[in-house]
């Protein structure tokens, strides 16, 4: 077998007319709703608690109680749910090259000029910069939030530090909502990305305009045809 | 107290020696807070430990457990030296001037009569020199050699500042910058108070180190007056009434004797008791001993005392020893010859000396009966609770029977406060479960022995078929009953003894006080001293009147003060010669040349002239004592004398051990320890978060103080390598404890001489029922001696090693 | 609420035997956690203070045992750890410590340091300013601040926020606990229970003027007896406070089992509830808005026919026959 350098295992060719492409499989797709799942919860209960404007928010999960509860046990399970995609995916989201063109041609990406842009493989420098922001965010948050967590952790750190940690787990927290933002934001304004967490394909006009060379290595391991 | 607690603020100084009073007497300990904060008055605490007391303290220094005397003595010698003695107040109001027989002397520290072999002195040469008038002969101008003060002075020359340091362990400048601040209280409008307690009593020579702060302040002159007097801080909340209402065994209510055997009848127990005055026109008041006598028997046997049965004397009890205290009761136990006991509001097993000693004695009763409110070990003593009761229960075979009674809250009643306060107090609560009032039990008991004797005769039935039991409810007399009865009231027509026309009493009415008592049979009265407490106006413990003329602290119609509601004994001595106030500020009574006027009751006939008549009424001289004659077993000064265990040799006599007239027994002696083996000392004391063994029954008190621990020096821990808040074992040549270490700088080493002390500081809450951890009291260590006068266990001053332990007590 | 009563001035006075309405309620509150646009009180109320001076505190706790009693908690009994301070710790059940500290001054002599901790009644409180649940901690205008329970969510901001170290979360009902300052006792004309119990007098409590000249008084004394730095701890970092000490050592009040030098609420407590409160939930909501606004009115990124056909083709042509 070809070594892969662009796709993973699971990424195949599914049809040819028309061209669907397995981008996700079952397991990750669910992985991934999990971890977002688990990351709206976060975000509505952590707003909650930031803020006296969004207090209110607290009644989505059956008051303070039960919201203050909550929150740093979601917190844990975004965390290895979280931790279990970075094992599938953080080796396609190192960077390379054409990453560095792409983001010199960031201008073009936001107009949708994609022909001006080079060809890519699973995944553009703006997806793995949401997907090394979402990592680094977790863990800050994660470690943070154990120093703050007053059930169970009430005197693993002195209150100097808790108050460091308290300040730093609100930064990271509005860094990750924006993070997220961007990522649904990018997700939904790129037609055709959604179906690939939702039914696990996209399109081969979805995989030829923007991941052209994920398609070229999968379509070549099916065919072993037309060498580039 | 001579004083009552509210006149602490009046004064200048404050020394808490001997006690720990803002610990063990926080709230009292207010008064001195008040003097502090509103007449900028000092306050100085000689301790072995830096204590909470010392803590707010404007003058600490520390002192070996058990050298009290020296110090004391050292004191006065520097007062003489220093002249810094109230000479008026000397002169006149103590008995100085009172020439001693010339037999009477001192040696190697000892005074002249010892009987090694007795263990005791043949005291007769301990007197004054008596003229042939029949009164003691005085120098009024203290020149006689023999005379007391001379005697005196000599006596605490020994006493210098540097054999405080050798003895006491008590760096020479903090001995002398005391003495500096002590010594201004030496001016008539400076006055000192004098703040004690167990640390002063619980020594085998206990009583002599009280009189040594006594004659320290009659030095100053400061007995008697506003912001004076010698304050003995009472440890349980009636501990004062128990005394007064003699619950002793050789005592009867008011302060009177059980006869001795010696003293077969009326006229011979008598006839010791006339206390003729040793001066012309003294009051001695003691004179009037039968009055209280027969009004005492007569309120026992009512009409069954008769003048003709000499009112019943031969049905009391006669003592064939000085007293059955309690440490001759658990020796007696011990021996097999006590079988049965009846263990009132009392936990001996941790209250008393050597806990082995005390565990073999209740395990050979037949029968023990105990009642308290509360669970206590004495209770539990044959149950197992692992290393914290280590007993064979199966071979115990002791029938144990506990009677739950009321607590102080559920009963209506009286307790007596330190400054002789008698306060009625009313029923807060309503007893738990069954328990039920010691009244109502110790009723029960008796109806049925009545009934036993009446129906089976038996030796001596008359005490007990006689008794007058003359009460609504025979089954449960009531408070109010026996306090009336204390009072006393006449049973006939009562008349004034100089016009014996004048009705002062009719029969069947209250008196107004002991001046009414009679020895004729007309009166009964129970406690002679509480008379006035109970009259035909009402009660007067139940008074709640908070005016206090002139700020004075005196508080006149607050409950009520015995005797005849006087605040502070010998007032008439804050009056001078011609009865003018020593301090114009300080007013208490002042002669208005008719009779004495002032913010207390006169503690002298109203209308006794100043200049013939002495402040000290119960004393035949009419003065105070510097030097008491034959009162005291252990000598008429006080010398010192070494704790039973301890690492220094007396200096006045190193083959003295403790105090040489100390009653021991055999047994006990063999367990007394040298510092060849045990080389620390150890004191043992109260927590102010604790009362004794009661409070660990209380879940907030457990936790303000949760388990035992020991208090050592830094010094010590690092010689035995102990570590802070781990567990160490304390062990003497009695018994052995595991304990918690708390390393203290509150507890430096003493250095007496070229001998470096340790103390070991051990608290005394816990045992092994209770909210609090199991635990054990300092009493597991303690020798089995008390004071030679009283018998009070020497608990705080005895010998230990100690070294780190390993792991937790199991139980 | 009756407009005519103050705030009591002594903790010596009993309570009446008649039942009487609180003098101390919601009217009275001047700040609220998490309630920016509170409703003004409907009165000022004299502000009150507790006094606690330590040159005549013998630390006999039955302050810590009056606290519970009143407030009938029930603090754990624990093991000794080597000292006097038991419970070791403040706690949900034990609302004020003697905490004792053991001091060797210059000049030689040993001192034993005696402090009350329990919560200082901040007149600017840190505990308030970072709890997020509304009403969970309120001050009235006497100064007290209080816990309101049933508000509490338990999440431990006001440990976070307190400059003083006091407040402690309750293990079994998850809500935070410190001293009210006996708010229920003061509302009907009472004192502290622990000023009440105290009994020389170390523990007062009353007008805040009136403890500051009492405090000053004892101050002079302290003075005279030679203590040259006597002093008031009111520390003005925090707005003053409503429990405040005389301290034989004012200028070094860490030596009682360290009290802060200069407390004042944390600048990070500051920076987290200010600066990135405001600017996070701005940055937040413009992202936010900006996005749903760009969805609306921009383009989107399609895939185009073009798109499907190229990929279509390349596929078609790499794959082996018969494979469609």
């Amino acid at each position: 077998m070809d070594k892969r350098f662009y796709s993973q295992p699971g990424d195949r060719i599914e049809t040819v007319d028309p061209v669907l492409v397995s981008r996700y499989r079952r397991f990750t797709r669910a992985n991934h709703w999990v971890t977002a799942a688990s990351l709206i919860v976060l975000l509505l209960s952590g707003m909650a608690l930031f803020s006296p404007s969004l207090f209110f928010l607290t009644g989505l999960f059956g008051g303070g109680q039960t919201t203050r509860w909550l929150h740093p046990f979601v917190g844990i399970l975004l965390f290895f749910s979280f931790l279990l995609m970075f094992v599938q995916l953080w080796r396609l989201n190192l960077p390379r090259p054409e990453d560095v063109t792409w983001v010199g041609h960031i201008g073009d990406v936001v107009k949708g000029q994609e022909e001006k842009l080079p060809e890519l493989g699973k995944y553009n420098a703006g997806q793995k910069f949401i997907f090394w922001a979402m990592s680094a965010l977790i863990v800050v948050l994660i470690g943070s939030g154990v120093m703050i967590w007053e059930q169970y952790f009430p005197h693993l750190v002195s209150i100097p530090v808790r108050r460091w940690a308290m300040l730093i787990h609100s930064l990271a927290a509005v860094a990750i909502i924006l993070t997220f933002i961007l990522h649904v934001y990018a997700a939904i304004w790129t037609r055709g990305t959604i179906r690939a967490m939702t039914r696990g394909t996209v399109t081969g006009g979805w995989a030829w305009r923007h991941h052209r060379k994920w398609l070229r290595e999968l379509a070549g391991r099916e065919g072993r045809g037309p060498a580039k | 107290m001579t004083n009552p607690w509210t006149d602490i603020r009046n004064t200048d100084l404050v020394v808490v020696m001997g006690g720990n009073a803002a610990e063990a007497h926080p709230c009292g300990f207010k008064w001195v807070t008040e003097a502090k904060a509103h007449r900028g008055a000092k306050l100085i605490v000689v301790d072995p430990r830096f204590t909470r007391t010392a803590s707010v303290s404007d003058y600490y220094a520390p002192i070996r457990p058990g050298s009290d005397i020296t110090f004391l003595m050292a004191m006065i010698n520097w007062m003489i030296q220093n002249d810094k003695v109230q000479w008026e107040y000397v002169k006149n109001f103590t008995n100085a001037a009172f020439i001693v027989k010339d037999e009477f002397g001192w040696s190697d520290g000892l005074f002249s009569g010892y009987d090694p072999e007795k263990r005791d002195y043949d005291k007769s040469s301990w007197d004054y020199v008596m003229g042939d008038d029949g009164f003691a002969q005085v120098d009024m101008t203290l020149q006689h050699p023999r005379c007391v003060w001379n005697l005196l002075k000599e006596h605490v020359s020994r006493y210098t500042p540097e054999l405080v340091q050798q003895i006491c362990g008590t760096p020479k400048d903090r001995f002398l910058h005391i003495a500096q601040m002590i010594g201004e209280c030496s001016a008539p409008d400076k006055t000192m108070t004098s703040m004690y307690a167990l640390g002063w009593t619980q020594h085998s020579k206990g009583a002599q180190n009280i009189r040594g702060m006594a004659m320290l302040q009659l030095i100053l002159g400061n007995i008697g007056v506003r912001g004076g007097g010698m304050n003995a801080l009472r440890g349980h909340s009636n501990i004062q009434g128990l005394t007064d209402i003699g619950l002793m065994s050789n005592l009867i209510p008011g302060y009177l004797n059980i006869p001795t055997e010696k003293e077969v009848d009326w006229t011979t127990y008598m006839s010791s008791r006339s206390f003729k005055p040793l001066r012309p026109g003294q009051t001695s008041y003691w004179q009037n001993y039968s009055k209280f006598m027969v009004s005492f028997l007569k309120a026992m046997w009512g009409d069954a005392a008769t003048a003709e049965n000499d009112w019943a004397f031969e049905w009391l009890p006669k003592l064939d020893v000085p007293g059955y205290d309690i440490l001759r009761m658990f020796e007696l136990m011990k021996a097999g010859k006590i079988t049965n006991y009846f263990c009132q509001g009392f936990n001996p097993l941790l209250a008393f000396p050597n806990r082995a000693k005390l565990t073999e004695a209740l395990s050979k009763l037949q029968l023990l009966v105990v009642m308290d409110p509360l669970e206590t070990e004495t209770a539990r003593f044959w149950e197992n609770h692992g290393e914290h009761n280590d007993v064979d229960s199966a071979a115990i075979q002791t029938e144990v029977i506990q009677l739950p009674t009321t607590c102080f809250a559920e009963d209506d009643g009286s307790l007596v406060n330190s400054g002789r306060w008698l306060q009625w107090h009313w029923a807060a609560g309503t007893p738990p479960g069954q328990a039920r009032r010691d009244t109502w039990i110790m009723s029960q008991i008796f109806l049925r022995v009545k009934k036993l004797y009446e129906t089976e005769g038996g030796v001596l039935p008359e005490p007990i078929v006689n008794l007058t039991w003359d009460y609504a409810d025979p089954n449960e007399p009531t408070a109010e009953e026996l306090a009336k009865e204390m009072n006393g009231r006449a049973l006939s027509d009562v008349h004034d003894l100089k016009d014996t026309t004048k009705l002062l009493t009719p029969a069947g009415k209250q008196l107004v006080n002991f001046s009414q008592y009679r020895d004729d049979g007309s009166t009964m009265g129970a406690c002679w001293i509480f008379s006035g407490s109970w009259t035909e106006d009402g009660n007067m413990m139940a008074r709640r009147d908070n005016t206090d003329p002139d700020d004075a602290g005196m508080y006149p119609n607050w409950t009520y003060a015995w005797p005849l509601n006087r605040r502070v004994l010998y007032n008439r001595a804050s009056a001078d010669l011609k009865g003018k106030p020593w301090d114009a500020s300080r007013k208490l009574m002042e002669w208005n040349g008719e009779k004495w006027t002032g913010y207390d009751v006169p503690d002298i006939a109203p209308t006794s002239k100043p200049d013939e008549v002495g402040p000290f009424i119960m004393n035949q001289e009419g003065t105070s004592r510097l030097f008491t004659r034959g009162m005291m077993r252990d000598g008429p000064f006080p010398t010192h004398m070494e704790p039973f265990e301890s690492p220094i040799a007396n200096p006045f006599n190193a083959q003295m051990r403790g105090n040489p007239v100390a009653r021991v027994f055999a047994d006990d002696a063999a367990q007394f320890a040298t510092s060849d083996e045990f080389p620390f000392v150890a004191t043992s004391y109260r927590l102010t978060e604790h009362f004794h063994y009661w409070t660990k029954n209380n879940r907030i008190n457990a936790a303000l103080q949760p388990e035992f621990f020991v208090e050592i020096s830094e010094e010590l821990a690092a010689l035995k390598g102990i570590t802070l808040g781990g567990w160490v074992r304390v062990w003497s040549k009695r018994g052995s404890v595991k304990a918690k270490a708390l390393v203290t700088k509150r507890l430096k080493p003493l250095q007496c001489g070229d001998k470096t002390v340790y103390v070991v500081g051990i608290p005394l809450h816990w045992g092994f029922v209770g909210a609090a951890r199991k635990g054990w009291g300092p009493n597991s260590l303690t020798p089995f001696v008390g004071d030679a006068n009283v018998e009070t266990p020497e608990f705080k001053a005895f010998l230990v090693n100690i070294e780190p332990a390993t792991g937790e007590a199991v139980s | 609420m009756d407009p005519n009563l103050d705030s009591p001035r002594t903790a010596a006075a009993n309570p009446p035997i008649q039942p009487m309405p609180a003098n101390l309620g919601a009217g009275d509150v001047i700040r609220a956690s998490a309630m920016p646009d509170l409703a003004p009180p409907q009165r000022q109320l004299t502000p009150v203070a507790k006094l606690i001076d330590v040159s005549k505190c013998i630390g006999c706790k039955a302050c810590q045992s009056a606290c519970a009693e009143w407030n009938d908690t029930v603090p754990p009994i624990e093991e000794n750890v080597g000292s006097y301070q038991n419970p070791s710790d403040l706690g949900p059940e034990m609302f004020t410590l003697m905490r004792f500290s053991e001091y060797e001054n210059p000049n030689g002599d040993f001192e034993w340091l005696i402090r009350k901790d329990g919560c200082m009644h901040c007149t600017d409180p840190g505990c308030l300013k970072a709890c997020p649940a509304p009403g969970a901690i309120v001050q009235y205008s006497n100064g007290i601040v209080d816990f309101i329970h049933e508000n509490c969510i338990g999440c431990g901001y006001c440990v976070t926020g307190c400059p003083f170290n006091i407040p402690r979360v309750s293990k079994t009902d998850h809500k935070s606990y410190k001293c009210t300052l006996c708010s229920d006792r003061v509302a009907v004309g009472q004192g502290p229970a622990c000023a009440k119990a105290c009994p020389t007098q170390a523990i007062v409590f009353g007008h805040k003027d009136d403890m500051i000249a009492h405090a000053e008084e004892r101050v002079a004394d302290l003075k005279s007896r030679g203590y040259e730095n006597a002093g008031i701890y009111d520390p003005a970092g925090v707005g003053g406070t409503h429990v405040f000490y005389v301290l034989h050592h004012a200028d070094q009040p860490a030596l009682y089992s360290n009290l802060p030098e200069d407390p004042r609420i944390s600048p990070v407590v500051e920076g987290w509830k200010g600066i990135t409160k405001k600017v996070g939930l701005a940055a937040i909501g413009i992202a936010a808005v900006g996005s749903i606004l760009h969805g609306l009115l921009g383009r989107a990124n399609r895939v185009t026919a073009e798109d499907d056909r190229e990929a279509e083709e390349y596929v078609e042509h790499s794959l082996p026959p018969g494979r469609s």
